[in-house]
């Protein structure tokens, strides 16, 4: 009975429910870090590095100190003084990857803030404490320092020097991690290859950028020793972790909340100095205390991403088969690390994609630079591998003068292949197997969308005879979503009979608390108003991992899952003795349970809830113990792998290099949709950011390591005006791992763009024989490729005159 | 002196403090949003005089003597939606909700100034404004919603 299928017609799961996170919002109401203002408040400012790379000497606070309304100012001696630095190598890996890649991991401990050393321009080295953030500022302004500028290292090529200086002595080198692995022959492969190509391909450092900025708020109650936290964050239990280890206090004496969080796209995915900073503050001065990052001191201090560069070398044959895929590459991943190898090791299972690739080498070196920190942004080391990937496909196919389509086509896993087994093992230690899909057929629909392959060629065969540029861009992928170790989840019934549900997600405008509520509502078979459900809040779950790398929807559906299967075991029992049934003539229906066939036995979730409750008359059956509630940790097998295929068309401009994208189709496939509303809308808009990263946003950083881009007149956004028509659509096959067949799609957007804008610049410019393989894709370079052209046909023309 | 959501208010700020920080700090209408603070990013936006205006750009004391409509003034007294908060709503136009009040402020300006708004005019007007989550689709949707709304109650109106 437990068993019925998940997915009821007419149930809520599959439906466009609006979301119940709408109306605050909408209304202004919203809660964000920065809208929390407490009696006695105090507000904090850093004071941060100008220099990319500099010894510390003395920092003298006094001046600043002796501002009216300044109550505390603190260099990096006085913070390392009392507080210990995040320990580096805390993200762990599993033993079954470590097995299967070779691994060589030093990752930097980072203090909170440095007494010796600033090792990026944005890095803090004293910190005041004011009446307001306008005091506190000018407060800075009065700190003294002495710094001993050393060599800087700006990119990851300078770090890899053998004369390079250290930007952490004690490792003995500039590399965090090195990473190793293979399938098949792995290298050895390419001797018996009759094609081979190599070709370096770069990609540029953008970020997560959300609109809100990051924040904190922290208030200390001495009476009860508690400390409660407020912050813009992704992970509360991880926060809550580092303030515990920080502080030497019980995780259950400390409280973090993440309220309203105005998008996090994995920068706000983990600890940060200043959580564990003002929560430090706060128990010291006794007051609670406030530091809301600026959007300068965002860009230059919260995590940066991609900023890789990929050395690939592929072998195939003539019907442009590949055979064997090798790749050597660097992730430059700023001053520290703070998610240890964690993109490196996504790129590594994520290069061969959709294609049924025997051979694969790759190696990987993650870099320590003068630059600020690298950490996952929305696709998080798959729209680097995919860049390369997919470019080196498309090369193949000019190589052998066929279609970049049909050579995709004719590498890719047939649907019957499923599940397959790639070779590889994924990051949680699990052999990676695709568990559902049909990727030739995304591919054909989204060409479908463009007009069809032929017709798109007609296009573009016309267009060339009238001197136009169309282009056809194409890039695919696999993503391993709702990866693990676990999501938990408390499911209570209280005596109203409403359902109370709390996770560990923590959301930054996914909807979670309506797609929870939708799984909670079927499962309890209630109207969706009766299910009450909190997020991002460690006071309603003891343990939760937190809302990055497209993980939520799978693991809390299935937490959630095992907890109410927990407490409806033990409610139809109950339910049994008040309606005096055998518990297998019982059914859910309607807000409680029910005898089969007959309409009128029939007791509501209210009532068994009472009749749980401890005490006197209760109606539990003797040996049943009291109460309707349950915490439940839900373990995933593996990752369940989405998948998509992106193509577009784009025109080019070869005098001006101007470049118009005509349509840009996606086809995503994320097992069954929750919420076709909300997981369309996600797609959009990490497509919208792919598109950003593809040609407007750009970290740029000269050769002292100072950043170019540090405010959004320099940063460029996407705008509703540069968003080109968009379609998406989606196919829904089932994950066999989890019973609601779900599939994770937070990320997915943002992966193709940027690798398909370029294929479609390139195919576009297939006369000129272009080729571009970096990104951003810049209107210069475009109109280089074709200068170049015209300039070399002006050379033949002279030379044959 | 100034007028905020139609409630005259008279207080004193520094010279330097800004609008942004006076209504969110001492007003407490924390509905209005700082995603730069340096006229970019548009979360700021607040309608002064008839005008979508960047707090963030101006000090607490130019506003002395006008009229300011913030997010908090949209909704009815009642709590009833604006019609573009609900179309915000329908289209799916918000996900974390952060760049929304500077989106709805931005969009009432633009609705209300120009006649005829093609799709276009819609995504020129409202890239005064950032949106980091939804690629703008629903944005664009509900703002030209709203204005065939509007542009039909004026037809009728003129019938
Ligand atoms: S906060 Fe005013 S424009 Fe960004
Ligand atoms: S909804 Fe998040 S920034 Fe617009």
């Amino acid at each position: 009975m437990l068993d019925e299928p998940l997915r009821q017609s007419g149930g809520y799961i599959g439906q466009s429910v609006p979301r119940r996170e709408d109306r605050n919002l909408l209304l202004g109401k919203g809660q964000f870090v920065a809208d929390i203002q407490l009696p006695g408040m105090l507000h904090v400012a850093f004071a941060r590095s100008p220099l990319a790379h500099a010894t510390i000497g003395t920092v003298d606070v006094d001046s600043a100190l002796a501002i009216n309304g300044v109550h505390f100012a603190a260099s990096g001696s006085d913070v390392c003084a009392e507080l210990p630095p995040i320990n580096g190598m805390q993200v762990v890996t599993p033993q079954g990857w470590r097995d299967r890649v070779d691994t060589d991991i030093l990752i930097p401990d980072q203090p909170l803030v440095p007494e010796d050393r600033v090792r990026y321009v944005g890095e803090a080295y004293a910190m005041v404490a004011a009446d307001s953030r306008y005091i506190a500022e000018d407060a800075l302004e009065q700190i003294e320092v002495e710094f001993e500028p050393l060599p800087p290292l700006p990119d990851a090529e300078s770090a890899l020097k053998d004369d390079a200086v250290l930007v952490h002595e004690q490792l003995g080198r500039n590399v965090a991690a090195l990473l190793h692995t293979r399938k098949g022959d792995g290298a050895d492969a390419m001797e018996s290859c009759p094609h081979r190509l190599s070709r370096r391909f770069v990609h540029h450092r953008y970020a997560a950028m959300p609109m809100e900025t990051r924040g904190v708020v922290a208030e200390y109650d001495g009476r009860t020793d508690t400390l409660t936290v407020w912050s813009s964050t992704q992970v509360v239990h991880w926060v809550r972790r580092e303030i515990s280890t920080a502080l030497e206090m019980p995780e259950e004496r400390i409280r973090c909340v993440a309220p309203d969080v105005g998008g996090g796209f994995g920068g706000k995915g983990h600890v940060y100095p200043e959580d564990i900073l003002v929560a430090w503050l706060a128990k010291k001065l006794r007051r609670p205390i406030k530091w809301v990052e600026d959007r300068h001191e965002h860009i230059l201090n919260a995590a940066h991403s991609r900023d890789n560069i990929y050395d690939v070398e592929i072998g195939f044959d003539d019907r442009g088969k590949i055979h064997v895929v090798t790749s050597s590459f660097i992730v430059d991943s700023g001053a520290y690390t703070p998610v240890g190898a964690g993109i490196a090791g996504n790129s590594i299972a994520h290069m061969l994609g959709p294609y049924d690739i025997p051979h694969y080498e790759t190696d990987c070196k993650v870099v320590l630079t003068n630059r600020t920190p690298n950490a996952p942004y929305r696709g998080a080391g798959r729209p680097e591998v995919g860049f390369a990937m997919e470019r080196a496909v498309d090369i193949v196919a000019n190589h052998l003068d066929l279609d970049p389509a049909v050579v995709r086509f004719r590498n890719m896993i047939p649907p019957e292949a499923m599940p397959y087994d790639v070779g590889l093992t994924y990051r949680d230690g699990v052999p990676m197997v695709y568990d559902s899909g049909d990727y030739p057929e995304a591919l054909r629909r989204a060409l479908d969308a463009l007009g069809g392959l032929e017709v798109i060629r007609k296009r573009q065969k016309d267009a060339w005879a009238n001197g136009k540029y169309l282009g056809l861009g194409l890039g695919c992928y696999v993503e391993g979503t709702g990866v693990g170790p676990f999501e938990g989840a408390t499911i209570k019934i209280d005596s109203t009979g409403k359902i109370m549900v709390a996770t560990g997600a923590c959301p930054q405008g996914q909807g979670h608390e309506t797609v929870f509520a939708q799984f909670a509502a079927d499962m309890w078979h209630v109207p969706i108003e009766d299910v009450y459900v909190t997020v991002a809040d460690t006071a309603d779950i003891t343990l939760g991992y937190g809302t990055i790398a497209s993980r939520s929807t799978v693991t809390a559906s299935g937490a959630i899952k095992i907890a109410s299967d927990k407490i409806q075991e033990k409610a139809l029992t109950i339910a049994a003795n008040m309606l005096e049934v055998g518990e297998a003539d019982l059914e859910m229906r309607d807000a409680g349970v029910g005898v089969v066939g007959i309409p009128d036995m029939h007791v509501t979730w209210r009532e068994i809830a009472c009749a749980a409750k401890p005490g006197w008359d209760n109606q539990r059956p003797i040996g049943v113990d009291a109460g309707l509630e349950a915490t439940s940790y839900y373990e995933p097998p593996t990752v369940t792998w989405a998948y998509a295929a992106n193509a577009a068309l784009v025109w080019i401009d070869t005098d001006t290099g101007k470049l118009e994208i005509e349509k840009y189709v996606e086809v995503h496939d994320a097992g069954v949709l929750v919420n076709p509303g909300l997981a369309d809308g996600q797609v959009k808009g990490g497509l919208v950011q792919g598109l950003g990263g593809a040609l407007l946003e750009e970290l740029a950083y000269d050769e002292q390591g100072q950043l170019l881009t540090g405010s959004f007149a320099d940063y460029l956004m996407p705008t509703a005006s540069d968003v080109p028509p968009i379609e998406v659509l989606h196919m829904e096959t089932p994950s066999p791992l989890n019973v609601f067949g779900v599939k994770g799609l937070g990320e997915g957007g943002a992966i193709a763009p940027p690798v398909v804008i370029a294929n479609a610049v390139c195919d576009a410019l297939r006369p000129f024989k272009a080729e571009l393989n970096s990104t951003p894709v810049r209107w210069q370079d475009i109109a280089a490729i074709t200068e170049n052209a015209d300039r070399q046909q002006n050379m033949r023309a002279d030379q044959e005159a | 002196m100034v007028t905020v959501n139609g409630e005259q208010i008279s207080g004193s700020a520094e010279p330097r403090t800004l609008l942004t920080d006076f209504l969110r700090d001492e007003l407490r209408l924390t509905g209005t949003h700082v995603g730069c603070e340096h006229g970019v990013c548009g979360a700021c936006t607040v309608i002064i005089d008839g005008f979508a205006t960047r707090s963030c750009l101006m000090f607490a004391v130019q506003a002395d003597g006008s009229e300011i409509q913030t997010i908090e003034g949209l909704a009815s007294a009642e709590g009833e939606m604006h019609p573009l908060q609900k179309l915000f709503a329908k289209h799916r136009a918000l996900q974390c909700g952060f760049c929304t009040p500077g989106m709805l402020m931005t969009a009432i300006d633009l609705v209300q100034s120009s006649k005829k708004l093609s799709e276009e005019d819609i995504r020129i007007g409202m890239s005064a404004a950032l949106c980091r989550c939804t690629g703008y689709e629903g944005i664009v949707n509900a703002v030209s919603e709203y204005a065939e709304q509007l542009q039909d109650e004026e037809a009728s109106n003129v019938g």
